[in-house]
């Protein structure tokens, strides 16, 4: 019994007594956090008392709102840490990246949570969420492909994250077995990941006359597929930015030797694919030869502006910050690259689509509450995770796992 | 390496397994619902026809049972908007100022031979009927709404107010043309606008009338073709775009634009494990010979 209250002290309350640790919550960004939870909630109970016009503009022309243009289509590019890491410490056999796997597939496993919490809000029949799987299904559907990937991903992100979470509880013989079947699971998710970042931009291919063509190309699956990666990287950089700077205790002291030098690999990498991407776009507007209506008022300006200003320009800067060796430049790079991804999604679900349309409304006050609360929660879940377990930092007992790794594979 | 091997050989098993599964479902279910059967029903709506009485919202009013409607049906400001049909009214008649004068159309589900609602559906909720309706499972539903994202012509309405929605739309009145009655609009049509029939005899109906009336009729029947064609059909004095119909919808069934892509998956599934496994192999080989 006693056993368990020290694992309890230690594992859940920091070490700390049970009155020094609430003590210690009371801190601006908690109360912060608190205010809009408490708003938050009641909404979301209000949403499946009286339906979802209740908290959005239900529209029948446009049935994706905000809760599906960031829930899952922001959501899943921006969680594309998870298999893009994975690949490269398992796959290239990179392993220099290591110290930021951990938390580069908890971020993909963290994501594709809230994904499904997103869906939760989203979907007309929650309860109904296992139906494509085991009830009915319509395999013709994109989408069907889609509820698979995002089932599939948060088991096999739970699986490639478990050792974390047995070394936390300090189940020695759980974590040696984990490690046998990570390589096959690695491949598994990489496979599904490029399927399924594509599967969200072919979910636009089945109405071509909806979205507005300069975003409309029978090539949306590889844009999505290939953001996705730079997407993955940049969201990288940007954690590990965010935990070295304000949770410095949770993070392995050698690892600060080494961060700048592979957040400036990150950042190259990054520049590269992103460059790519730019000219993957210039392909799709000449492959629809759209040229004229790159100067129309407002969505050739708005593809402008996110093609130069939110692709091109991001690409640029980790060039410079690379090349000047400029880290922090690279890490501010990075948090344009993330709003890039985020303004292309929310674009193409949702302002660039039924464009012709008139007389649409986005946002609604209690909507926008709705997404506030969740993301809240989703960095709060996030911080308490790093906080416990061994994610940027290895656990003492087990400091041994990287040479076995290393014979393992060797 | 045996246990590598043997890693590598359940992993094709596993890719196996999602192949058989996934596309060759697939496109046994394309087509499934590629129904064109020449004796399916149909309904053609001749525009000219049409005074904008709005019976035929009466009459679906009243055989699906909807609630009432917020204006009487005979309140003719209603056409001081453009309407579009939701989940208290499967149709509505929209009133256009044409280079022909003022012209009516009425607007429903256009029940599509390849109908890109169900292709949509991730659990297979909807189905092309043999009698020509494109129908929608409630038990099914989980309210995605991706079918509504799918339609090109706007049709299927979601009750955003229940905690509990359905998709409501038009059905081609199915429960009364399987029993031998008329769709709920077409019996109550007094112009005529409306006729009900095997798609293919209307469609010689259509041709027979523009030969007669060149002068009258547009050289053209909107849905005999467009997206793949449609089980509800239009005749038309005036270009199509004037009464409101989305002209620029193409010919090709919506299933076509994803069929690239679904067709892309099993490529996906069994080459990626394939090259990612070489690369792992050969990385690892790599760090083997460095020391």
């Amino acid at each position: 019994m006693n056993e368990v209250k020290a694992w309890v002290t230690e594992n859940i309350f920091l070490g700390l007594e049970l009155k020094e640790y609430l003590k210690r919550l009371i801190t601006p960004f908690n109360i912060g956090a608190t205010i809009i939870i408490i708003i938050g909630i009641p909404l979301i109970f209000i949403r499946y008392m009286y339906g979802l016009d209740a908290v959005i503009h239900g529209s029948n022309d446009q049935p994706f709102s905000l809760f599906l243009a960031w829930g899952l289509f922001t959501g899943v590019p921006l969680a594309a840490t998870g298999y893009v890491m994975a690949t490269a410490v398992y796959i290239f056999g990179l392993k220099e990246f290591k110290p930021l796997l951990r938390s580069a597939i908890m971020m993909g496993l963290v994501g594709y949570l809230f994904a499904v919490t997103f869906l939760l809000i989203d979907l007309g029949r929650p309860w109904r969420l296992p139906y494509p799987m085991v009830m009915s299904f319509g395999p013709a559907s994109v989408l069907f492909f889609v509820a698979w990937s995002v089932a599939l991903h948060v088991v096999l992100y739970l699986l490639e994250f478990s050792p974390a979470i047995f070394e936390w509880i300090n189940a020695k013989t759980l974590r040696s077995w984990s490690q046998l079947i990570i390589t096959g699971v690695v491949i598994f998710v990489v496979t599904l990941s490029t399927l399924h970042q594509s599967a969200l931009g072919s979910l636009f291919l089945l109405a071509p006359n909806k979205l507005h063509p300069l975003w409309f190309s029978p090539y949306l699956p590889v844009f999505f597929f290939v953001s996705s990666i730079y997407a993955g990287l940049s969201m990288i950089i940007l954690e590990s930015t965010l935990v070295y700077k304000f949770l410095p205790n949770r993070v392995d002291p050698q690892n600060y030797r080494i961060i700048e030098g592979l957040t400036l690999r990150l950042g190259k990498a990054t520049s590269f694919v992103m460059f790519a991407y730019f000219f993957l776009k210039i392909i799709g507007i000449a492959q629809g030869d759209h040229w004229d209506l790159l100067f129309t008022k407002p969505y050739g300006h708005l593809f402008l502006i996110e093609t130069i200003g939110f692709v091109l320009l991001p690409c640029f800067m980790y060039v410079t910050g690379v090349r000047t060796g400029d880290v922090r430049f690279v890490r501010l790079t990075s948090l344009v690259a993330v709003a890039g991804v985020i303004f292309n999604r929310l674009t193409v679900s949702l302002f660039a689509l039924n464009w012709q349309l008139p007389q649409r409304q986005f946002l609604h006050l209690k909507e926008f509450m709705v997404i506030l609360t969740v993301i809240t929660i989703e960095i709060l879940i996030y911080r308490w995770i790093i906080n416990r377990l061994p994610v940027h930092r290895t656990h003492p007992k087990f400091t041994g796992i990287a040479e076995n790794i290393k014979k393992e594979r060797g | 390496m045996n246990r590598d091997r043997r890693k590598f050989l359940k992993l094709l098993g596993f890719g196996t397994v999602a192949l058989g599964m996934q596309p060759g479902r697939a496109l046994a279910s394309i087509d499934d619902i590629k129904i064109n059967r020449p004796d399916s029903y149909g309904v053609l709506c001749d525009v000219t026809r049409c005074v904008g009485c709005r019976s035929c919202e009466e009459a679906c009013n009243t055989v699906n049972r909807l609630p009432a409607p917020d204006k009487p049906f005979d309140d003719y400001a209603v056409f001081e908007e453009k309407r579009r049909p939701t989940s208290r009214a499967f149709t509505v008649v929209n009133q256009y100022q044409t280079s022909k004068g003022t012209l009516f159309r009425k607007i429903q589900c256009n029940h599509c031979l390849e109908p890109a609602c169900a292709t949509a559906c991730l659990v297979h909720a909807y189905q092309k009927m043999p009698e020509g309706s494109v129908i929608w499972d409630e038990k099914l539903c989980i309210g995605c709404r991706y079918c509504m994202h799918a339609c090109p012509f706007y049709v299927p309405a979601f009750e955003y107010e229940s905690p509990v929605p359905r998709i409501r739309k038009c059905t081609l009145c199915y429960d009364r043309i399987h029993i031998g009655q008329l769709p709920g609009c077409v019996e109550a049509c007094p112009m005529e606008a409306l006729i009900f029939g095997k798609r293919s005899d209307l469609i010689r109906i259509a041709r027979e009338r523009i030969r007669k009336g060149p002068d009258k009729y547009l050289d053209h029947i909107y849905g005999e073709l467009e997206a793949g064609g449609t089980s509800w059909m239009y005749l038309s004095s005036v270009p199509f775009h004037e009464i409101g119909l989305n002209t620029s919808v193409g010919t090709y069934p919506m299933v076509e634009y994803t069929r690239g892509f679904l067709e892309s998956v099993p490529l996906v599934l069994v080459l990626w494990p394939a090259l990612l496994s070489s690369f792992y192999l050969f990385t690892k080989r790599n760090e083997k010979s460095e020391k």
